[in-house]
């Protein structure tokens, strides 16, 4: 077990300085580089006073490096920071801090990955077995042809056909997916469909496609090719040949399609006005609400991360040469 | 950029037998093409002919007001009129010309920043190429949407602003693979007889290793083009992208977006536009990746 702790623990160690950089080229892109806040955010007739007071309220006349100290203490104690969307509260408004603008959208998305990840990652990994093993016949290039052609589209061009045909030609779903934290679970379910079954057409075929280049690449190895020749049934073949040897490209694949379902649930989430992390980041984006921006670049860019570092860790834990060193 | 076909059909030269022309090589090439080669070519050629003629094809101007808004299709408007009376095929028609030319303008650059660093990290090896490497890692931790995004959110969304971003987190992707493919070309002996003869770095890079990795880099090229499409598009229909009132597909798709709900194609319009030139493109890269590479097993 030694070789295999030693490699995951610099793995481990590699992950945490990745992430660190990270954070402070999140915190730095956005407070050293140009573009004046203040008067972005009060308009161009606020006087220099309200600037100053608005600065020294969000803590932008601090040098950077204290206030990278700030942020990043604050971020692991949970706490953001708050919206600029609270500059009103130099005028007595209430304040909004980020926290409670991100949470309950966080939970949105988390709800609308995990019904998609549940239902894509077995179905991609059963279409990809299967058009591995039987390589070349009409199923496989049917596949084939389906799957090139809807990873090269956009994903909001695949939402509005199945909006088109599946809530409005036929109105078998929900056009819209407007959930609120008191929407019951099955309502939640059934007005999550549309969105859900996007992103699966989208990240099956990625998945399903790697999983198929996986195994053929395993099929084609010289000890299955020996396995073969002595006479081993096809079943055991691949339950004891080639399951092991290829668990750990299978979860590459498995991380880095959940890796990607972030980044696509961006644009689903604007299309079907889920009020999700992402919908929240566009807003933000476009108000220029530079802490909301920050803290969901943050979690996207640490979900991605860990995603990649634990499909590098799973196929390190499940490489067999390592689990049994000479 | 009507050159991007001629461009891979004359890559193929590089494999085919040297003492055919390479105008006869690639005519050969192309009769042996697939169908889904064939249609993808022909897809291509249709769009950079709308590109490039837009002003003499299109009925009406690009943000030309013309009528009412939403006007059903028929009539004066084949297509009817988009969410300010703009005539919509006169602005499906310019889009091609802005969609695709920022695309183009943006894959260009990034090709050019990462085309160029990665020969260099590759040729002088040492602690250049390591920092160079490990700020690509870094860069490339961030999922690209995302860091695009927070770099508009600063920048503002103008379309030299919009190019350049992208263009740079692009060209992270481009760096590696040219790293990882002249790595391998560098160590071959002529490459060490020019070094020796006392060739200067821009010789090396452009006359020894360029030309022995172009293939694949042309294939990228077209894989690339797809992403930097794909990303721009979501961007402009997120709102963040291509500003108006310059026409442009992504942006089209987000305009006319509630004409959905009455049962209206209208907004597939653009965006399947924007789904045919990328499903094209995928055709003739798959087609030219299988002719020049060993990727054969992979289809």
């Amino acid at each position: 077990m030694n070789p295999i702790l030693r490699t995951v623990l610099q793995r481990l160690g590699l992950g945490l300085i990745t992430l660190f950089v990270v954070s402070v080229v999140i915190f730095s892109a956005v407070t050293m580089l140009p573009g004046d806040f203040a008067t972005a955010i009060l308009g161009q007739a606020a006087t220099p006073e309200t600037v100053a007071a608005f600065e020294h309220s969000v803590g932008l006349d601090k040098p950077p490096f204290v206030r990278y100290l700030l942020w990043i203490g604050g971020v692991l104690h949970g706490n953001f920071g708050e919206s600029f969307s609270s500059a009103g509260a130099l005028a007595g408004g209430h304040v909004r801090t980020v926290v409670s603008l991100v949470t309950p959208r966080l939970w949105n998305t988390l709800f609308l990955a995990g019904l998609t990840a549940g239902i894509a990652v077995p179905l991609s990994l059963v279409l990809g077995m299967l058009a591995a093993l039987y390589r070349n016949s009409v199923f496989d290039r049917l596949v084939n042809l389906v799957t090139l052609t809807s990873i090269s589209v956009p994903e909001f061009f695949v939402a509005y056909i199945l909006m088109l045909f599946l809530a409005i030609d036929f109105p078998i779903f929900y056009s819209l997916a407007n959930v609120s934290a008191e929407t019951p679970f099955l309502e939640r379910v059934a007005r999550c469909t549309l969105p859900s079954l996007t992103l699966i057409l989208v990240i099956v075929a990625h998945m399903m496609r790697m999983t198929r280049a996986a195994i053929i690449n395993i099929l084609a190895s010289p000890y299955i090719e020996t396995a073969r020749l002595k006479g081993v049934l096809p079943g055991r073949i691949i339950y004891k040949h080639a399951l092991p040897n290829a668990l750990a490209p299978i979860a590459t694949v498995v991380a880095l399609n959940l890796a990607y379902l972030i980044v696509g649930v961006v644009v689903v989430e604007v299309v079907f006005v889920y009020p999700g992390i992402g919908q929240l980041m566009v807003d933000s984006v476009s108000a220029r609400d530079i802490p909301v921006v920050q803290a969901c670049a943050l979690i996207f860019a640490v979900t991605y991360i860990g995603f990649n570092l634990l499909a590098d860790i799973v196929s390190i834990v499940t490489n067999p040469r390592l689990l049994h060193p000479r | 950029m009507s050159a991007e076909p001629a461009e891979l059909s004359s890559g193929t030269t590089d494999v085919a037998s040297p003492r055919w022309t390479p105008v006869s090589a690639a005519w050969r090439a192309l009769r042996q093409a697939p169908p889904t080669a064939w249609f993808g070519l022909t897809v291509i050629t249709i769009y950079l002919f709308f590109a490039v003629f837009a002003p003499l094809i299109a009925p009406y101007g690009e943000a030309e007001i013309v009528a009412g808004a939403y006007e059903p299709w028929g009539g004066d408007y084949l297509l009817g009129t988009d969410q300010l009376g703009r005539d919509l095929v006169s602005r499906l028609i310019y889009g091609a010309r802005n969609t695709i030319g920022i695309a183009v303008m943006t894959t260009g650059l990034s090709f050019t920043i990462g085309g160029v660093l990665g020969l260099f990290a590759a040729i002088l090896g040492g602690w250049s190429d390591q920092l160079l490497a490990r700020a690509v890692d870094i860069l490339m931790a961030i999922p690209q949407l995302i860091f695009a995004l927070m770099l508009l959110s600063i920048f503002g969304s103008s379309m030299t602003n919009l190019i350049l971003i992208i263009a740079v987190l692009d060209s992270t992707r481009v760096f590696r693979l040219t790293r990882a493919v002249a790595m391998n070309v560098v160590v071959l002996d002529f490459v060490e007889a020019a070094r020796l003869q006392g060739e200067k770095l821009g010789w090396i890079m452009s006359r020894e290793v360029l030309p022995n990795i172009l293939p694949p880099l042309v294939a990228e090229f077209g894989l690339r083009f797809c992403f930097v499409f794909l990303t721009i598009s979501a961007l402009s229909f997120l709102g963040l992208g291509i500003q108006p009132p310059t026409a442009d597909w992504g942006s089209m798709v987000r305009e006319n977006a509630t004409l959905i709900n009455y049962g209206d194609v209208t907004p597939l319009l653009p965006a399947g536009a924007i789904a045919l030139l990328t499903v094209a493109v995928n055709f003739v890269v798959d087609w030219f990746l299988h002719k020049t590479s060993g990727l054969k097993d992979e289809r």
